[in-house]
Order: structure tokens, then C-alpha cells, then sequence
């Protein structure tokens, strides 16, 4: 079923009887070509690749819970390519490309807006960090401008240009940044890799990944065996725990991240703004919350809840910023767990295990890489080959020390990126 | 309408106050929601989406519909629950989300698209053409969305935090809360008993039950009498439980003065407190739920209980002609209570056929109310029995579905509560949250006996929990009548019945989302927003799963439920982030130089948390350029003065000190002579640079090491975790003591020249050779100086105790002027420094091995330390990597800037030619031109090569000649000499 | 969260500085091989059970302690001091 306005209308006319489901709920199949571990929002988007651009189908994507009830669905909406270093600038820079085509790829209004982020700037030294990414992202073809602090006062006047603990020198500006509705984006790659013949397993947990001699031979569910001639583990969040199924370690360690909703508020923010010396983002979405958020809780964690530090920390970097939201209320708070990898980048690659792929490590950069992930796990799933753009983004460089792309320049400890 | 002879508010206050410009009058104790009833205002908001009327539907913070914005100017606070507003005289509240006025809302139009506008619609279309979802479609959705609106203004009032410790937090007084705190105070515990409500109580305040025979509300007040009277007792009324965190830990926000008019001068708004508890005992009691049928939302339909809560606490009747729909026994005490007070009950729906009447009113049993009429107030109700319909005018429906208990903090840290037949809802389950006992409504036990038999039991076990036997205690004497319900979530029936009024959820919203296959709970929450709006479904949850439930064909518990998650109710982000406004949100660092450095003009600048000057300007100066130019030349050719104290310092004694250096320096230390300087680099283990800086040996087992302004920290921390934990074995001890000394550069050929006119004994360079150190006596001053340079010209760093900073500084400047120089600032500390190709973080950003800053040779061959073995992994040492080079300027364009990219020779300034980038410039008054450092690839051999310098976001492109990055000096005989 | 340290007592979380797992302890000789490095640096077990960690009481005393906690319930199960590990 084709969504249009028009289809809209009629179906407003005869009571919205003729809605069918947005995805198909099968029962597994005993053998598939690819069997994706992980119903999230990369690997939701990976199925859909698989199946339009290189016309895969045999596939199942088998998920734990609900379809895109990860990180997808719980994280504070921003896409943007404004990222510094060469592996992640050309990711990122493909993700937002496929993100300008993604309402009419999935015939799904996933509500990418291209609102503008602003990263604020606080020092010279900040500056000169900023416009060396900035430049980057000219080079690698996106856009990325430099405000003063006029120019971000035109934008932003209502922050705290006077009093701020860390005042507001000017800013980077990424036009082409925004944000998007999250769950949508799950749905929509749902509902187009369902139409496609991809099945989706809802409520079907992996147990055990078969391996015979070094090669994968299927995977142990809750709803029985499943044989696969390929597996991609696609499951932020659980990274680990999959593929210690395989016998592999990762190099992950995993945290939480909270993230916060203020009760619905007419407009007051157009853009999304970041405040680096405070940890500190926020957007109003188009329900009118302000959604923001700040770093990790800091410890490893596998429950998805925060704790107080963490969130009076981030209203305290809210209020030197922007007081005018003082008495804005926060209505909700809460934690999605990361992938936290040594260099703060991700890994998608192939393992020592024959037909075992590995997609893992987003960090708290999983969201706007969606379309990409998908788009580039697949291509590797299909042709065994690395995407141009994730050549670097090998499960080995920290061994190897090639090709480690460590954007906030912390080093291997995991939590510090 | 008032009632005569009820309720708790103070007859002989009567207070004015404003609703849409007009004027009211109340009085103390009444909340705004009261007031409005009393005065027959019914029509108060209008719902998020389809902008239908709406009145008061509960009496507490859970009210969905009433939100008002009250106060003006930098006070007005949007999304006030008016039900929880306490009256005062002068308040003006003013309704939201309605243009141009409450009664006549030209948004109410979305209510008759209603059909097109159903759940997820906007996921279907809105797609064509592109550029329109961010040009027309969104920004007119932005502007109709959203409740209340903030002022624009900054927040004029002030908030505050606080921490408080117990071995007992109870949450909730109602009987259940006050018994529990009852015990555990008699039992010599230190207490905090919380509650959200002005008055504490809860819904004895609101009934007209007894306990011991008194009054509820009676039994209450003496309660909370004998309770205040306890030393070991802290009373939080006004206080909302937000949060339960991990570890006994608690948010807490206090509403400290949203109930006078305006706040006292010096007072607070806010306090949001992070309470500690040993134990905690929940009884929050419950919330009452709707039925949804046709029209469900008329101004003027209410909960059942709610009702009471007007009637016997405030005095006030919602109708004169007064109806009940209900599922369950209790809601039958409404048409009691109102009748014994006066009010007609029309008649009394009661869906169960076997019903029967407590009272002298018309029962329909076995019937349901299938619509509500009256656009803008109820006027009547249509009810659908076995006989057919019947239409009964009513200005006021009090609707119960029964009670859900309160069990939304025992979700915090992730539990799931239990479904429970009985009461068809769901009670807490044990466990969820370590150290909490529930008890009461919020346990599923609904009568007052039970509530109170459980506070005393949940305290019980709390003490018992921490050791201490508790007293023995009788409980009081009170109603026990079982609650009896039949589940009824919706009427069946045409036209849309409402689940989440805020949001405009209605039946047909969740049984599309089934349809359309978003058949799990949060898959429908998402997809409709059923939930999601400021009472995050604390109305509407259970009723919409219980119908998603249905339509899917499983029963409620493996349906499952979404999570609750903290606050409780919404906290304002001033309190939550209290103290930060301005310049509280981090310690400002200020060095001992900093007044006389102020008084001097200079802008300062933030390092970190430190403050650092930029410039010292003189009158004549009009650019920032021309004083650091001039303070450069006052180094290369006189003397200049420069606070250096932010610099992390660490004093290392022990008979290991020398061999923890060696680990932690990729250098030796521990061959460095006594009175002797040497600069180190240190790696992390990973092998990539941390920090560098100087270390001076003052004894055989004493050392001070310098780290960087920005590395003090994870320098001090890091050397911590090696004497800790990788060698506890060392004898050494290590103290930061960044803070503990002044410490200045005395920089310039005529540096000796300054200090001799100050130190006690005048030094040479004879005793005083470069990279020398040791004790001297300043002005009698016990201090030390170390023969270092970061300027490249020969210097000294002077240190005294902080207490002779301001001192010391004033006299350096003082006769550095008298000899031609004087103070200067990061600018021209910046320049001097790389003329000498010195590194700072700019360069040693975390990304860097030694071998990129052309610092391999300091990589010691002859023993361990740390990063040692990481930093030879091939990616750090392959060819190909990005290395430290020197830039000038040689083609016509002469201005370098930092984080410009390089990129070859005749090809496109694109990624794929990108060469490196520019970290570190600065005009050069010493060469006359611009100079700069940056990273290259392979750098280090491509010395004389000229690439192209390309500042994209500048517009900036500039030849530039690669060469060794020191530009002056080169070998450093002026440091020496 | 709220952790004991042995020397100060129990204190509120944002005392402390947490590094990761207690793996940083047990540091290989330099020429262990890439694999034992790899694994002390990079590769971790993380499972969501009980672990052993290292946290720093920075804002306290500046004691590094050797923590095992659950990771998914956030239980305390037991804290000592890092430089007695090994005793």
C-alpha cells in the first residue's frame, strides 16, 4: 500500500478501515540466505538495502523485542555529517546524503528536518579546532560555516552572551544538520524491508550462533534453529553478549547514556545548539519538548536508567546557557546503552569466523548513521567487501593501530569519547 | 458552586484572583482548580492536537486538561496544573494553546479534519514535494503544537539544592504514609515523610470516613501534629518524590513559594533535594482512572473522586445537577457525600447489573453512559441500557473506572509491575526498588483500614531491615469495606471516546495502531502518542493496553505495559540545574596575579576553569595585535613577566620517586642531576602523547613535575593509578600543589636583571646555568627558581608560596617596566612559542605519537614505561602519518590561520587531497611575516616543499612553504646564554 | 549511586572517577605480544553481570579502588583498595 495524502483522505473518508499493517509478521522460516541478529534501526536498514539495492530477500532479521525498540527509539533524534577525521568525515557524509532521499526511498515520513546545528564555541583553541573541521567537512563536500558571535547571536538570541560560565566566542554552523522523528525511521525501513520479502521476527531471541569448522552455519532462537549461509550482528547495546555466542570478543564496553523531554512548549528553538564545555545539546522537537541531553553516566552499565549526577549536570549546563528555559519542565528521562568502542568510532567488518559479520561500536553516534550503516553492512554482507566509505572502520585497527579515528582524542579508554 | 458547611479552606480569607482577564474571587486553601469550580468556570484548556474544549478532570498533579500558564512577564510559569496551584490573592492565570480566545479557538477546526487526522497520519504523507516538510508542512505543525508558552525572559527567581540523609524516607501521607512514619518515628529512626500536597493527609482529607472515630481529615492534622513534634522526624509537604535512583537515593522537588504572590525577597522558589535513605516505605496511594465513551471529554465530566476531593476539602460542588458512572462500589460515595451535602443526584450509572444502591438516589444498573452532550459544558448524558436509551441532563458526570495504584517509582530502575486480577490493575512488585516497602492504595489495598495496617506493617519491616525492633503499635480503628470493580475500559459504541485527553487519543486510535500491526504496547504508545503527554498516562495507561489488549486478542499481562520512567511529575529545569545560572555551572579558577592583572586592563580569558590574561593593553593601543606584538618584542629585547601558576605542579618525594618518573616519562628521569631541570614527555598507554613539561630535582628522592594548564588533572590522576595500583610497591608519594605556589616566567635577555634587583642573593650564570634549579630567597621569602624558557630567550620561572603571589607579581612587572618590559599575556606567550616551535595542546592534541612531533629520539630504548610497547604498534609508526612541520607564508596571500587544510599541489582542495592542517599561527613581529604550525603528511622529510594552505570556511588560500618548526633561534644559543 | 570507600565511608557517585574494567590492573610485561596488549587495552568481557572495576574517589580521598559491581543492577558487591589487590 502506496502512503500518499491522497490515500490519507480516502481513507479519512471511509473511517481509516483500510489500513493494513506496515509490516508483516511471518513465523520463521527453517533456513535463510542472510540472517541479521538485531531488529534496531541499522539493522532494520540493513535488510532494506540488501533488498533494493542488491535485490537480497532470503533474509530474516530476528529481534528480541520489539522492532526498533533499541537505541533507535530512545535517542535525542540528530543527524548531521559534521564529523573531522578521514573515515568517519565520507561516512557520515554518504549517511546524510541517503538521509535527503529517505522519505521518497521509503514512501515513509520519517520527518528529517533540516534544521541547522550550531557547536558552540567557547575558546580560540575551540575555534581552531571547529574550523579545522569545518574545513573538512568543506572538503569532503558538506557544508560547514563559521559563525561569530554576531551570528550566532542572530540565531540564538536567546542564550546567555553575558553571564554564561563559558561564553559564547561564535560557532559552527552545519545547515545541513537536523533531526529526524526516530521511531519513524524504524518503521519506515521496517515497512519497506517487509514489502520487499524480507521477514521480520518480532519476539525471537538468538541463543547460540552455529559455527562448524570457522564458518557460520546458522543461529539457536526462542523460536528454534535457523540455518543462514550469512550473519550479521547488528544488536547495539548487546553487542558483546551476540558475539561471545560466537566465541569472540569485542572491544566494547558498554554505558549509558540518558537522554531528556521538557513538557511541549510553543516554538522557542528552531536549531539544534551544542555546548561542548558543558556536555550539553538540545532541539525542540515538533511536539513542541525541548530534547536534550549530555554525556555518559560515565560507568559501565546495561541498565537503561541514569542516575542524578548526570541529569542535574545537564540542567545546570542548560541554565548558564540558555536560563530562559528555567522553568521549563523536564517531563521524562531516559537511558539507552551504548556501544562504547576504544576509539569512539564504530566497526563494521567481517570476523575470523567465515560469513560472521560484525556492525557495533556506534558509541552515542548511532542514530544519524543509520541509513548508511545499513547501506554499507550491506554491501559488505552482500559482496564480501568493505563499502569505500568503511574501509577504515576495521574490527582489528586497534590491535593494529591503523586507522583509528578518535574524534574527542581521548584514547583507548572506552567511556572518554 | 460552594456548599455550604464543607471543606477545609479558610472562609475568612477570601481571596482575589484572574482567569482570562477576568476576576474571581476564593479562598485560602483553595487551589486554582477549586476556585474556578466554585466560580462555575468549567471550560478551563484546550487538548494538544484537536483543540476540543476541556475542564478539570482530577484533583491532583495528574491532571491532564487544566494546564495554565500563571504569572507575567519573567514569572509567567506555562503548563501550571491548576488542580495542584494553591490560590493566593492576586494570582492571574491565563489559558493555553487556544487562538484567538479559550471560547473561540480557530484550531478547533483540526477537530472537525479529525478523520484525516488520525494516529501516525503525518507518517503517510506531507512527503511531496520535499522542500515543503521544512518550508510549509513543519513550521505550521511547530506553531500548533506545543501547550503553554515560556516568557522569553530569563528566570528572575532563584532555586536551590539540598541533600538530606535518613534511615526512613516515607512517600505519601495519607493514612498509609502516616502510619508507616508513625512507627518508624516511635521506633527512634530518623524519618522524612514527603507529600506532594500542601496539607497533608491525602485522601482522608477528602472523604468523609473516620478513623478512631474522628474525622479523617481530623485524625490527620493530630497525626502530622504529633509527628512535627518528633526531633527525629523532617515533614516535606509541597514535596513531590521524583525519582528513585540507585543506591537509596532520591529527587525530591520542594515547592517551596508557588503558593504566595511573588517570592520573599532573599527566599526560593524551588529546592530540588537528593535524599539518602537506608529504607523506604511508598505509599502514594492511587489514581483514579476514566471510562471512555462517546464525548468522554465535556467540560464538566470528572473523576468520580475527584468530585469528593472538591466537595469535602473545598467546599465546592461541580453541578447542581450531579451523575455518576462507575464500574465499582467506591464511586457510589460521591452521590453519598454530594447528597448529604445537598447537591441532586440526577442518578448513579452503574454498569455492573448486580449493583445496588448505598443511598437514597436513582441506581441504573447494568447501564452505561454512552455520550456526553454540551459543546462547551456538559449539559446532559445519554445512557445506554437494556431498556433502551435515556438522555439525563447533568452539568457534572462523575465518572470512575476504578483505581490504578500509584506504582510509577517502583518502575524507576526498571521493574515491571504485576497485573492483579482483583483490582484490575497493576500493583508494584517486590523488589523493584532495593530497600522500598509499599503499602496501601499504592499496594492495591483500597480501604482505609487495610491502608492504615500497612503503613505499620512496611515500616515494620523497614526497621527490622536496619536492625531495630519496632514499637509495638495499635492500628486505628477504620473502614474496612472491600473494593469491588468490574473492569470497564470503554463504552462501546460510535464517535470517539477518549483515552489520553492531552493528546486526543481515542479508542479508534489504538484499535487503528492494532490494525496497522503496531500490536505491541510501546510499538501503539509510539505510534498514537497514547501516554506521552504531561501526565505521561497516568489517566489513560491501563484502560489503552487493556483495549490494545483486546484488539489483539492476549490478555493485559502478556500485553505488558510501558515503562514509567522519572520524574514523577515534571521538575523544572531551574531547579534541577539550581546555582549554574551565570557563572555558577563550574569553580572559577582565578591565579594570584589575577586583581592586579584586571586593574591592568587585560581581557581574561578561560583556560579550562582557570582565567588567563590575553593582553595587558596600553592607553595608545588599538588592536589586540599591536599590544602582543609589542609584548613579544619586550621578551626578544628586554624583559617581560608572565603568570605561568596555572600549570600543573606536583611534588614527588620518596626513595622511588626517580624510578616512578622513569615509567611514567618515555625519557629518563632518574639520571637527572640534583638542581637540575629536564623536559619529558609522557605517553598514555596506548601509546599516543598525554602531556609534556618540565621536571626539576630538588633533592636525591624530590622531584616537581610541571604539567600542562590542561593536563593537570589527568597528569596528577594518572600518576595516582601508577603508584596505586600497577606499583604500590614504590615508595614514593605524590601532591598536586599546582595551587600551593605562584609561579612566573621572567623572561627576556634582561630576565637576570629583574630577579637580582630582587632576590636576597643575586645569581649568575655560573651557578645558574640553563635548566638549573633550586631555592632562593625572595624578599626574605623562601622560594624557587627554575632556569627554564618557553619563550626561547634566556628565562627564569620564579615561585613563591600563594600568599606572596600578588606581591611578588606586582614587584616583577613593576621593575621589568622600570627596565623596558613588563607584563604579558597568552597572546604573546603563544607567538614566543611557536617562533621556537614549542608544542602546546593545539599540537599534542590525544592524537599524536612522539615520532609525529619529531620527538621518536625521546623514546628511551632502555626501559619500560608507559606506552612503551602501544606505541609501536605499526599504525603509530608506519609511514604515512601526519607529522609535525613548521609554515611560512611564500606566495602573494601572506596570512596563515589555524585549522585551515593543505592540500597538494595543483589539485582540487578536497578531501581526497588533503595533506594536513593548520594547528597553531601567529603574526610574527620578531620575522615580520605569519608562521605557523600544523601537520603534514610525512612532514618531517617534506621540509622546503611548498603546498597550498586552504581556509574554505575563511576564504583563505595561501602558498605555504613546509619547514622545521622552529622559525627563531634555532640553536638556542639566546636561551643559554 | 553511592560507593563505599574503604577510607572516607560511603559517598555519592559524583565523588568518584570511574576508568573501566579492573583488567588496567593486571598490566602486561612489553613483550607480552599484541594479543595480551590488545586484551589489556581494548577487548572486554562486558557481560552484564558482576564486575570488577576501577573507580578513583578523585573528590575524596584519591583513592584508586578495585570495585566489583553488578553492571545491570548497579548492586555493590564489594570495594577495596586498588594498591592492596595485590596483597
Amino acid at each position: 500500500m502506496r502512503f500518499s495524502g491522497l490515500k490519507v483522505l480516502a481513507e479519512g473518508l471511509i473511517g481509516n478501515k483500510g489500513w493494513g499493517p506496515h509490516w508483516r509478521s511471518p513465523e520463521p522460516k527453517s533456513e535463510y540466505d542472510i540472517v541479521l541478529i538485531g531488529g534496531g534501526g541499522h539493522g532494520l536498514a540493513t535488510a532494506h538495502y540488501l533488498a533494493k539495492v542488491h535485490g537480497l530477500t532470503n533474509i530474516a532479521v530476528l529481534e528480541k523485542g520489539y522492532l526498533g525498540g533499541g537505541n533507535v527509539g530512545r535517542n535525542t533524534t540528530i543527524v548531521r555529517a559534521n564529523y573531522m577525521l578521514p573515515g568517519n568525515s565520507e561516512f557520515y557524509s554518504h549517511s546524510l546524503k541517503l538521509w535527503e532521499g529517505l522519505e521518497e526511498d521509503l514512501n515513509y515520513n520519517v520527518m528529517h528536518s533540516q534544521r541547522g546545528i550550531i557547536n558552540l564555541v567557547h575558546s580560540d583553541g575551540q575555534r581552531d579546532a571547529f574550523v579545522r573541521r569545518a574545513n573538512m567537512m568543506c572538503g569532503q563536500g558538506d557544508d560547514g560555516a563559521m559563525l561569530d558571535r554576531k551570528g550566532v547571536e542572530k540565531l540564538l538570541p536567546f542564550l546567555d552572551f553575558e553571564q554564561t560560565r563559558f561564553p559564547i566566542y561564535g560557532g559552527l554552523y552545519h545547515k545541513r544538520g537536523g533531526t529526524a522523528r526516530h521511531d519513524a525511521v524504524a518503521w519506515g525501513f521496517a515497512r519497506s524491508a517487509s514489502d520487499r520479502g524480507v521477514d521480520l521476527i518480532q519476539q525471537c531471541e538468538v541463543r547460540g550462533i552455529d559455527v562448524v569448522n570457522g564458518v557460520v552455519k546458522g543461529v539457536q532462537t526462542t523460536k528454534g534453529p535457523i540455518r543462514a549461509k550469512k550473519v550479521g550482528m547488528v544488536a547495539a547495546g548487546r553487542s558483546s553478549q551476540v558475539a561471545a555466542m560466537a566465541g569472540l570478543r569485542l572491544p566494547i564496553e558498554s554505558h549509558v547514556l540518558q537522554a531528556f523531554v521538557t513538557e511541549g512548549l510553543k516554538p522557542c528553538l528552531d536549531h539544534v545548539v551544542t555546548y561542548g564545555m558543558g556536555h550539553f545539546y538540545i532541539s525542540q522537537s515538533d511536539k513542541g519538548g525541548l530534547v536534550f541531553g549530555g554525556d555518559l553516566d560515565m560507568y559501565a552499565s546495561y541498565a537503561a536508567r541514569g542516575n542524578l549526577p548526570l541529569v542535574e549536570h545537564v540542567a545546570e549546563a542548560a541554565m548558564t546557557l540558555m536560563p530562559v528555559i528555567g522553568k521549563a519542565r523536564m517531563l521524562r528521562s531516559w537511558g539507552g546503552i551504548m556501544d562504547m568502542s576504544p576509539d569512539g568510532s564504530f566497526i563494521i567488518d567481517k570476523t575470523d569466523i567465515k560469513g560472521l559479520f560484525v556492525n557495533t561500536g556506534w558509541c552515542y553516534g548511532g542514530f544519524k548513521a543509520t541509513p548508511a550503516s545499513g547501506h554499507t553492512f550491506a554491501h559488505l554482507l552482500a559482496t564480501g567487501n568493505p563499502h569505500p566509505t568503511t574501509v577504515r572502520h576495521r574490527l582489528d585497527r586497534f590491535r593494529t593501530g591503523r586507522g583509528i579515528m578518535d574524534e574527542e582524542a581521548t584514547g583507548s579508554q572506552h567511556n572518554l569519547h | 458552586m460552594r456548599v455550604d458547611g464543607k471543606g477545609l479552606i479558610e472562609r475568612s480569607q477570601p481571596v482575589s484572583f484572574r482567569f482570562d482577564g477576568n476576576t474571581y474571587r476564593g479562598f485560602a486553601a483553595d487551589t486554582l482548580a477549586s476556585a474556578l469550580l466554585a466560580n462555575n468556570v468549567r471550560h478551563v484548556a484546550r487538548s494538544f492536537k484537536y483543540h476540543r474544549p476541556r475542564g478539570i478532570l482530577t484533583a491532583g498533579s495528574e491532571e491532564p486538561n487544566a494546564l495554565m500558564t500563571v504569572g507575567r512577564g519573567a514569572d509567567a510559569d506555562p503548563n501550571v496544573r491548576a488542580t495542584v496551584q494553591e490560590l493566593y490573592d492576586g494570582l492571574e492565570a491565563r489559558s493555553q494553546n487556544a487562538w484567538p480566545s479559550l471560547g473561540f479557538d480557530l484550531l478547533s477546526v483540526n477537530d472537525l479534519a479529525a478523520p484525516f487526522l488520525g494516529a501516525g497520519f503525518y507518517y503517510k504523507t506531507f512527503m511531496w514535494p520535499r522542500v515543503f516538510w521544512e518550508k510549509v508542512y513543519e513550521p505550521v505543525i511547530r506553531r500548533a503544537a506545543g501547550l503553554g508558552a515560556l516568557s522569553g525572559k530569563q528566570d528572575a527567581d532563584h532555586y536551590e539544592k539540598a541533600y538530606a540523609f535518613c534511615d526512613v524516607l516515607v512517600i505519601g501521607a495519607g493514612p498509609a504514609g502516616l502510619m508507616a512514619a508513625w512507627t518508624a518515628a516511635q521506633s527512634g529512626v530518623r524519618v522524612i515523610l514527603a507529600d506532594e500536597d500542601s496539607l497533608m493527609g491525602g485522601r482522608l482529607n477528602a472523604e468523609t470516613l473516620t478513623v478512631d472515630g474522628k474525622p479523617g481529615a481530623e485524625w490527620a492534622a493530630d497525626m502530622v501534629a504529633k509527628l512535627a513534634a518528633m526531633d527525629n522526624v523532617r515533614l516535606m509537604s509541597r514535596t513531590t518524590l521524583t525519582g528513585a535512583h540507585d543506591g537509596g537515593t532520591f529527587g525530591a522537588l520542594e515547592r517551596v513559594a508557588h503558593h504566595v504572590n511573588g517570592t520573599p525577597k532573599g527566599g526560593v522558589k524551588e529546592t530540588f533535594w537528593r535524599i539518602v535513605a537506608k529504607r523506604s516505605v511508598l505509599a502514594a496511594g492511587a489514581i483514579e482512572r476514566h471510562i471512555a465513551f462517546q464525548n468522554n471529554d465535556r467540560p464538566g465530566i470528572m473523576a468520580a473522586g475527584a468530585v469528593r476531593v472538591y466537595l469535602n476539602r473545598f467546599g465546592v460542588s461541580p453541578g447542581k445537577a450531579v451523575t455518576v458512572f462507575a464500574n465499582n462500589d467506591d464511586a457510589h460515595r460521591t452521590a453519598m457525600d454530594m447528597q448529604e451535602a445537598g447537591v441532586h443526584i440526577a442518578a448513579v450509572i452503574d454498569c455492573r447489573k448486580d449493583a445496588t444502591a448505598l443511598g437514597d438516589y436513582r441506581l441504573i444498573a447494568g447501564a452505561m453512559v454512552s455520550g456526553g452532550h454540551g459543546r462547551r459544558g456538559l449539559e446532559a448524558i445519554t445512557v445506554q441500557m437494556a431498556s433502551g436509551r435515556e438522555k439525563i441532563a447533568t452539568d457534572c458526570l462523575a465518572v470512575s473506572g476504578g483505581w490504578n495504584p500509584t506504582v510509577h517509582m517502583t518502575c524507576h530502575m526498571n521493574g515491571r509491575p504485576t497485573w492483579h486480577d482483583a483490582i484490575a490493575s497493576f500493583i508494584p512488585t517486590p523488589g523493584a526498588i532495593p530497600g522500598m516497602a509499599t503499602a496501601g492504595a499504592c499496594n492495591g489495598a483500597f480501604s482505609t483500614a487495610a491502608c492504615l495496617a500497612e503503613g505499620v506493617s512496611a515500616a515494620k519491616a523497614s526497621l527490622e531491615a536496619l536492625g531495630v525492633t519496632p514499637v509495638v503499635m495499635d492500628v486505628p480503628q477504620a473502614d474496612d469495606t472491600p473494593y469491588a470493580v468490574e473492569p470497564l475500559w470503554a463504552v462501546p459504541g460510535k464517535g470517539r471516546a477518549w483515552l489520553d485527553f492531552q493528546n486526543d487519543v481515542s479508542v479508534k486510535d489504538v484499535k487503528q495502531a492494532a490494525q496497522e500491526n503496531f500490536t505491541s504496547v510501546e510499538h501503539m504508545k509510539r505510534y498514537t502518542t497514547q501516554g506521552m503527554a504531561t501526565d505521561q498516562g497516568k489517566n489513560s495507561n491501563v484502560a489503552a493496553l487493556a483495549l490494545l489488549a483486546d484488539a489483539t486478542g492476549r490478555g493485559i499481562p502478556e500485553t505488558g505495559t510501558t515503562t514509567f520512567r522519572p520524574p514523577y511529575t515534571p521538575v523544572a529545569l531551574a531547579a534541577l540545574g539550581a546555582g549554574a545560572q551565570g557563572k555558577g555551572f563550574a569553580p572559577e579558577r582565578k591565579t594570584t596575579s589575577h586583581a592586579a592583572t584586571v586593574v591592568a586592563g587585560a581581557p581574561m580569558i578561560e583556560a579550562g576553569l582557570w582565567y588567563r590574561p590575553s593582553y595587558y593593553p596600553l592607553p595608545d593601543e588599538k588592536t589586540w595585535r599591536q599590544s602582543c606584538d609589542r609584548e613579544v618584542g619586550w621578551v626578544r629585547n628586554a624583559v617581560g613577566i608572565c603568570d605561568v601558576s596555572t600549570l600543573g605542579k606536583i611534588d614527588i618525594q620518596g626513595p622511588d620517586a626517580a624510578q616512578l618518573l622513569d615509567f611514567v616519562y618515555t625519557n629518563m628521569f632518574s639520571t637527572l642531576k640534583e638542581n637540575r631541570v629536564r623536559y619529558g614527555l609522557m605517553l598514555r598507554e596506548d601509546g599516543f602523547v598525554m602531556d609534556d613539561g618540565t621536571t626539576a630535582r630538588l633533592g636525591q628522592n624530590h622531584y616537581v613535575m610541571t604539567t600542562t594548564t590542561a593536563a593537570a588533572g589527568q597528569v596528577m590522576r594518572h600518576l595516582e593509578f601508577v603508584t596505586q595500583a600497577l606499583h604500590p610497591e614504590w615508595d614514593v608519594r605524590i601532591m598536586s600543589v599546582t595551587e600551593q605556589w605562584a609561579q612566573f616566567a621572567v623572561a627576556g635577555p634582561k630576565s637576570r636583571e629583574v630577579l637580582n634587583g630582587l632576590l636576597d642573593q643575586p645569581i649568575d650564570s655560573d651557578a645558574w646555568p640553563f635548566m638549573s634549579c633550586g631555592p632562593v630567597d625572595v624578599q626574605g621569602v623562601n622560594g624557587r627558581l627554575f632556569r627554564i624558557s618557553f619563550s626561547g630567550e634566556h628565562a627564569y620561572e620564579i615561585a613563591v608560596p600563594s600568599r606572596y603571589g600578588d606581591s611578588l607579581f606586582r614587584l616583577l612587572v613593576a621593575r621589568a617596566e622600570a627596565l623596558g618590559g613588563g607584563a604579558y599575556g597568552m597572546e604573546a606567550l603563544n607567538v614566543l612559542r611557536i617562533e621556537k616551535g614549542f608544542i602546546t595542546h593545539a599540537e599534542i592534541d590525544g592524537r599524536m605519537t612522539a615520532q609525529d612531533i619529531g620527538m621518536e629520539r625521546m623514546l628511551s630504548g632502555k626501559k619500560d614505561f608507559i606506552g612503551a610497547t602501544m606505541a609501536q604498534r605499526p599504525g603509530l609508526t608506519e609511514d604515512g602519518r601526519e607529522q609535525l612541520v613548521g609554515m611560512k607564508p611564500v606566495g602573494p596571500v601572506k596570512q596563515l590561520t589555524a585549522g585551515a587544510h593543505i592540500y597538494s599541489n595543483g589539485e582540487d582542495p578536497v578531501r581526497a587531497h588533503d595533506q594536513g592542517y593548520v594547528t597553531s599561527v601567529g603574526f610574527s613581529p620578531t620575522l615580520g611575516h605569519f608562521i605557523g604550525l600544523g601537520f603534514v603528511q610525512d612532514g618531517l622529510t617534506r621540509h622546503g616543499e611548498v603546498l597550498n594552505m586552504v581556509d574554505h570556511v575563511r576564504g583563505i588560500q595561501t602558498r605555504v612553504e613546509l619547514c622545521d618548526p622552529v622559525f627563531f633561534d634555532q640553536d638556542g644559543g639566546r636561551t643559554r646564554d | 549511586m553511592r560507593l563505599p570507600c574503604p577510607i572516607c565511608g560511603e559517598r555519592d557517585r559524583r565523588e568518584f572517577y570511574y576508568q573501566g574494567a579492573a583488567v588496567m590492573l593486571e598490566r602486561p610485561a612489553p613483550d607480552a605480544g599484541e594479543d595480551a596488549w590488545d586484551e589489556y587495552l581494548h577487548l572486554r568481557d562486558n557481560s552484564p553481570g558482576d564486575l570488577d572495576e576501577l573507580w578513583s574517589h578523585d573528590a575524596g580521598c584519591g583513592a584508586w579502588l578495585k570495585v566489583t559491581r553488578n553492571v545491570s543492577t548497579h548492586e555493590i558487591r564489594s570495594v577495596i583498595l586498588a594498591r592492596e589487590v595485590r596483597q
